[in-house]
């Protein structure tokens, strides 16, 4: 079953007295159950305008978004498809609402009117899933900027989730902080959580199952990283880089040296230039 | 200089004082300023202060806090101390000089009066040392429910009060940044009459202005996506249980009440 489909989406924002500014046009996009895909785009494509579609928080004013075969158009599907699929910002200072990181983990489950046991469980299922729990009586402004973010991921596993969509969570985090989000990730994707990662860093996209990459409102490359890193030359037309590993053989290639077009780690590149130094 | 500023002046223990339902100490704070203004002689007096000793014992927090709490009003107690000996006229002059005129009746009365403030801060900083700030919110949230019926929201206001709290260290954090920043562009806060001071704070607090308002965005949109449809349908994780030990703390201040009546109708009135 498909977790999130978006069908012919399209949407634009009008202004009085002014031509409707067109932000996506015609997005066909099927993601799976349990899969990991990551979307790529330069400032402006449309990237966090289809997020927040798949949350509800915008309507298609053209197509449509099913989440889970609910129709997000639908209002009485709003609270169903919120609670199915958790988003996380950005910013994590901005999306943490109570003073103590277990009561702001509770906060989603509460306004879902759980019983007080069950929040419990909840709240302390999540903070370990995360690995905060010895923080769990902290003040989250004493957190570091990746720990604040994993207590957002927390907050939204309370409310156990199908989906997690993050939009850019790594983009205000030291390299330390996106590891530790990125792990958080990579382990709670194999746990069978679909997880929707929108960003800016390529490193972070090869860890995927699935690259989208999207331009001017549109799905312009879809495969899994090695299919679509391989396209150095048509990413850097979008505005993209490739992740360093790629972009190395990319250049080794140029000046003639075999080596494979879709390597994505360093370990990878690694192995295969010491291959070739070897034969 | 903005990181030495703490959220609310929890000082963390496990002392009974702080095992009270919030809500109950709330309560027992509103009778302990009753209790303060209750006495009409020494005794009644020495029996209030008495009782706050007994209360600051069984909260174990350093003394230091205490007087911590107690040093930014002693200017107010001072000064009304001085307007009490200047303008209460009883009992036998001790000293006259000009429109100077010390009574017996106007030394007693401002040692009265400052008794009472010192009592009535030290009464009502003990709810804030022993009780963190969501508790507090917590307890305001449910002894104001019966607002409802007047439409007065009070999960609103808590939630207010609850984000209110969250933000401050990360405003001031802000406006820190924003020093640095308009700092490094040249501007000058540190010199200069009122005047020119208080103009140099625009630059600061625009930019606070404009990003509080984003932030507020923000914490909105990710808010709905946690499902928040204000307080109705909403429970609670930690759930407030009055236990028995509320409830005779609740008996004791009504017993030192009554004893203070008692002295108060034993003595006569001596003091005002």
């Amino acid at each position: 079953m498909d977790m999130l489909r978006a069908i012919d989406l399209r949407f634009d924002y009008t202004y009085e007295n002014e031509a409707p500014q067109v932000v996506l046009q015609g997005v066909d996009l099927a993601i799976e159950k349990g899969s990991f895909v990551a979307v790529l785009g330069h400032n402006g494509c449309g990237k966090s305008t289809l997020a927040k579609h798949f949350n509800a928080l915008l309507l298609p004013t053209g197509g449509q978004v099913l989440v889970a075969d609910m129709d997000t158009a639908h209002e009485d599907n709003t609270y169903p498809i919120r609670r199915l699929v958790g988003m996380v910002l950005q910013n994590p200072d901005n999306q943490l609402v109570s003073t103590i990181v277990e009561e702001d983990v509770a906060f989603g489950p509460e306004n879902l009117g759980l019983p007080p046991a069950e929040i419990r469980a909840r709240v302390d299922e999540a903070l370990a899933a995360v690995d905060m729990t010895a923080y769990k009586d902290h003040s989250p402004h004493r957190l570091s900027g990746g720990q604040k973010q994993r207590v957002a991921i927390a907050g939204v596993l309370a409310m156990h989730p199908d989906c997690l969509l993050l939009d850019e969570p790594t983009a205000m985090l030291d390299p330390q902080g996106r590891r530790e989000v990125l792990d958080t990730l990579c382990r709670l994707n194999r746990e069978g959580m679909t997880v929707v990662l929108i960003t800016h860093y390529m490193e972070e996209a090869a860890l995927a199952d699935r690259v989208v990459v999207m331009d001017e409102g549109r799905v312009v490359l879809d495969g899994t990283p090695r299919q679509v890193f391989a396209q150095g030359e048509r990413l850097a037309t979008l505005g993209l880089d490739v992740p360093q590993p790629t972009a190395l053989c990319a250049a080794l290639r140029q000046r003639g040296v075999d080596i494979p077009a879709d390597l994505l780690t360093p370990e990878e590149c690694a192995e295969a230039i010491l291959a070739l130094i070897q034969k | 200089m903005m990181k030495d500023i703490t959220l609310g002046q929890y000082f963390p223990g496990n002392s009974l004082l702080h095992r009270i339902d919030p809500r109950m100490k709330l309560v027992l704070t509103l009778c302990f300023i009753v209790l303060v203004f209750l006495p009409q002689n020494w005794w009644g007096l020495l029996t209030v202060g008495l009782f706050l000793l007994l209360v600051i014992g069984l909260s174990r927090l350093p003394l230091r806090l205490m007087w911590r709490s107690t040093k930014p009003v002693l200017f107010l107690v001072l000064f009304t101390s001085v307007l009490n000996v200047l303008y209460v006229h009883e009992g036998v002059t001790l000293w006259k000089w000009g429109f100077i005129h010390i009574t017996t009746g106007g030394l007693q009365s401002a040692a009265f009066i400052a008794i009472r403030i010192v009592c009535l801060i030290l009464g009502s900083s003990l709810l804030t040392y022993t009780t963190t700030p969501t508790a507090l919110t917590d307890a305001i949230e449910r002894l104001l429910s019966p607002l409802k019926v007047i439409k007065v929201n009070p999960h609103e206001l808590a939630m207010m009060m609850t984000i209110a709290l969250r933000f401050i260290p990360t405003l001031m954090e802000e406006t820190d940044k924003i020093m640095s920043a308009q700092k490094a562009r040249g501007a000058d806060m540190e010199s200069g009459g009122l005047v020119q001071r208080v103009k140099a704070l625009i630059p600061i607090l625009i930019p606070l202005f404009v990003s509080s308002f984003r932030r507020a965005y923000d914490l909105a949109m990710a808010m709905e996506c946690r499902c928040y449809q204000g307080g109705v349908g909403r429970t609670r994780m930690k759930q407030l249980r009055t236990a028995l030990r509320d409830w005779l703390a609740l008996l004791v201040y009504l017993a030192v009440g009554v004893g203070i009546v008692m002295l108060n109708i034993y003595f006569g009135k001596t003091l005002k």
